[in-house]
């Protein structure tokens, strides 16, 4: 059985979309390797069109692979694909949910398409709406959702089958902070009830909250893996202190800073300054005595912040773009 | 393939009463317009023109198999379209089912719509004494044909269409044309002679030759075998296009 093996393997992963028409052959993932034991949460972190959703797709077995090994649940998707469509629940961008159905006419469509007996699923969806708290909307049409239940709704249908793996992709984009919390309880649930997450975002404290180990992707390529702690250790230092300065001064502040001891000191997990958009990143040990170095350059930013370094600086010192653009 | 189909049954539950109620007051609006208002005075004016038979006799069943058409190419494309794009075809897809059986499963629920909506048809033409005995369910099945030979390659078509108003446009320049070249107003023997062969290649004139034959009891194997032949070669041509490009949308 599975146990012996891991639950997903790529080896040298890679998917190329042909040529067509104006729009040139795209490397939408380029050549990645990883392996998924049973139990754990694994989240793919990247920009847009880095390749989580391309990645996620073959290990759905709705995607066929260009190049290089995939193994889901020890199938082959190219060949097995209904076979491991049945063991997996999947959660798309879009919730794809049928407006003009009952709540509950949802989850009987779904689990009808999973082959399930009509008491199956009238017993499954009865504890799956508990779980997605919707008990009290089981009967209304799907359109009166609110964005945050429709997410609950889209979970508590890929549940049906019982899957041995979920796949997650950008489970809260789009909600509103209260609804995202109750989403993260709901799928931290699921994680204490031993069931393996595979996880696209690219909200940091998701991947946070939720993953057991992450894979950075940049350009369909795999740029760092760890746990969180791992990754912030090995690529942030401890603090980081933020600025923002006045229009007219941000150019000159930067420029300084940018020559200063803070961008230079030590190596480069030591000390580096980062210029955003709208901010001033100052990695350091010390945010505190960062921020007294700042003033002793005498500058004046409008605020200064020192917070714990997190994934998004993991992200931004290894690729130099911040994740949402 | 039945689950889908009960998936689409399940929808349809929803508005089937509504949909009936169009698929009789729309022949019967039809029939009395055009049947009986132009049918009156093409009668009193050109009655050879057209095989010794009323005008809405004639009219009738040609506007039975037109109206398959349009039924079928309206689910065929736009509900594909709309299903591929942002509807049943995506959350279906992470499920066990493979895209050849959504396509199987789909086609099969829009040739039950036709036949539905043919069986109002022909329920109100033989209110009008129009048809009657065994020709209406050969009229029946001959008009369920032409839908299919049209939904099957619509579908094909459209589940690779990202831009719903593309469909518009072939409904107004390829669909809507058909109907004047297909022999349904006026028979095609009184269009000028250079353009008669383009109409016998015409999917529509097929239906629509079939389905006024076998209304009017005037249809022969041959001829029959003929229009059959080639509107389930469409049908079956258009479902295995259909597996192909159903695989390519949804399993990108």
């Amino acid at each position: 059985m599975v146990s012996e093996h891991s639950l997903v393997e790529a080896r040298d992963l890679t998917k190329v979309y042909p040529a067509r028409g104006s729009t040139a052959e795209f490397r939408a993932v380029d050549g990645i390797d990883f392996a998924l034991e049973r139990g754990e949460s694994f989240g793919l972190l990247g920009p847009n069109g880095a390749g989580k959703s391309t990645t996620m797709r073959m290990i759905a077995a709705t995607s066929p692979i260009s190049g290089g090994s995939l193994r889901v649940l020890g199938m082959d998707p190219m060949r097995q694909g209904p076979e491991i469509r049945a063991r997996l629940g999947v959660v798309t961008q879009d919730d794809y949910l049928d407006n003009e159905l009952t709540v509950r006419e949802n989850l009987h469509i779904y689990g009808r398409y999973f082959g399930l007996s009509r008491a199956v699923i009238r017993d499954r969806a009865t504890r799956l709406l508990d779980f997605a708290q919707l008990q009290e909307k089981a009967g209304d049409q799907v359109e009166t959702l609110s964005g945050g239940m429709r997410r609950r709704l889209t979970i508590a249908r890929s549940l049906i089958n019982e899957p041995d793996i979920l796949l997650l992709d950008e489970p809260t984009t789009g909600l509103d902070p209260q609804a995202r919390h109750i989403l993260w309880d709901r799928l931290f649930q699921l994680k204490q009830q031993g069931v393996t997450l595979i996880l696209t975002t690219h909200y940091m404290d998701e991947a946070e909250q939720l993953c057991d180990r992450i894979i950075v992707v940049d350009h369909g390529r795999i740029v760092a893996q760890g746990s969180p702690q791992e990754l912030i250790t090995r690529y942030a230092t401890r603090e980081v202190l933020e600025l923002r300065f006045r229009l007219d001064e941000r150019d000159t502040a930067a420029e300084k800073l940018r020559t200063s001891g803070l961008a230079t000191g030590g190596n480069d997990a030591e000390g580096r300054v980062e210029l955003l958009p709208d901010r001033v990143l100052v990695y350091a040990a010390d945010g505190e005595a960062a921020l007294a170095t700042v003033h002793a350059m005498s500058l004046t930013p409008l605020t200064a912040l020192v917070r714990r370094a997190t994934l998004e600086d993991v992200f931004l010192k290894l690729t130099g773009r911040s994740l949402i653009e | 393939m039945l689950r889908v189909f009960r998936y689409w049954l399940t929808r349809y539950r929803r508005t089937w009463r509504g949909s009936i109620v169009i698929n009789v007051l729309n022949p019967l609006l039809f029939l009395i317009g055009i049947g009986a208002g132009l049918g009156a005075l093409v009668d009193d004016n050109a009655p050879a023109q057209i095989a010794g038979v009323s005008y809405a006799a004639f009219f009738a069943p040609g506007m039975l198999a037109a109206a398959a058409m349009q039924n079928a190419f309206l689910e065929g494309a736009g509900g594909v379209a709309r299903a591929a794009g942002f509807g049943a075809y995506r959350s279906a897809t992470p499920t066990p089912l493979r895209p050849e059986q959504l396509a199987a499963g789909h086609l099969l629920f829009i040739t039950f719509r036709v036949l539905i909506a043919s069986g109002a048809f022909i329920v109100v033409m033989a209110a009008f004494g129009l048809i009657g005995g065994w020709w209406a369910l050969g009229a029946l099945l001959g008009a369920t044909l032409t839908g299919v030979a049209f939904a099957a390659p619509a579908a094909a078509w459209a589940v690779g269409v990202r831009k719903l108003r593309h469909i518009d446009t072939v409904f107004r320049f390829v669909i809507m044309p058909l109907y004047m070249f297909s022999g349904t107003f006026f028979a095609v023997s009184q269009l000028p002679e250079w353009i008669r062969p383009v109409s016998y290649l015409l999917p529509l004139w097929h239906g629509v030759e079939l389905c006024r034959t076998l209304s009017l009891g005037t249809a022969t194997i041959t001829g029959s075998s003929v229009h059959i032949g080639y509107l389930l070669a469409l049908a079956i041509g258009g479902f295995l296009l259909a597996r192909v490009t159903y695989r390519r949308r949804l399993h990108p």
